[in-house]
């Protein structure tokens, strides 16, 4: 009962992770997700106005619920091109 | 053709692989590597990317696009890893049978590429490194 959870760029840095996974049982929602390592890293919060949101590689809101088996991604701002 | 590629990124092979005998105008855009950002020397470049999603929206991109203008072809190569000055970090190439379409959707592309596809550049200076946030 896993959720695959993935940080990106400046977030990846901040809490030296790129890959982790959480408990589904313990979260309804995406934003719960980050609540949760923003606990464990709180630079985390300056990030979270800007925050951009992913499960499944869709752009999701913070209040999309997470399921069982959902990669979940967290990200800055893109600055490809 | 929509590539994530960490060599060199070859614009004349992408443009072969579009041009068709019904177009009669290509249009490219290049983003190439500046020496300078913000006021600071830039050293150098990396690019990195959430791939799978990178992959799926520089699609998305590419249908937009079309469906927004009267083009035949589009293909985006966006290239990841480290890059020195002067070097392609992107090729966008349209192809249509007249260029209003042709210029208008790659800079339609170019635009909405630094909006919603997952890639982001990180600065090296002399005295450290940035990640950008947000296009420009």
């Amino acid at each position: 009962m896993s959720i695959k959870v993935l940080f990106f760029a400046s977030l990846a840095d901040l809490t030296g992770m790129r890959e982790t996974e959480v408990d589904s049982r313990a979260h309804t929602s995406v934003a719960s997700i980050y609540t949760k390592f923003a606990r464990d890293f709180p630079r985390l919060e300056e990030h979270r106005a800007s925050l951009l949101y992913a499960v499944n590689s869709e752009f999701v809101q913070p209040d999309s619920p997470v399921h069982d088996g959902d990669e979940v991604a967290f990200f800055p701002p893109v600055s490809g091109g | 053709m929509f590539v994530l590629v960490r060599e060199p990124i070859d614009i004349q092979a992408l443009t072969r692989s579009l041009v068709g005998s019904e177009d009669g105008a290509v249009a490219v855009f290049e983003g190439v590597v500046r020496n300078n950002s913000r006021g600071k020397r830039v050293l150098y470049l990396e690019y990195h990317a959430y791939e799978t999603m990178a992959l799926k929206k520089l699609e998305e991109v590419g249908t937009m696009a079309r469906e927004r203008f009267d083009i035949h072809g589009i293909g985006i190569l966006h290239r990841l890893g480290r890059l020195e000055h002067s070097e392609c970090s992107i090729a966008i190439v349209v192809t249509a049978a007249h260029r209003g379409p042709a210029f208008e959707a790659c800079r339609f592309a170019i635009d909405t590429l630094k909006k919603i596809v997952p890639i982001w550049k990180k600065e090296f200076y002399e005295d450290g490194a940035v990640w950008i946030q947000g296009g420009n």
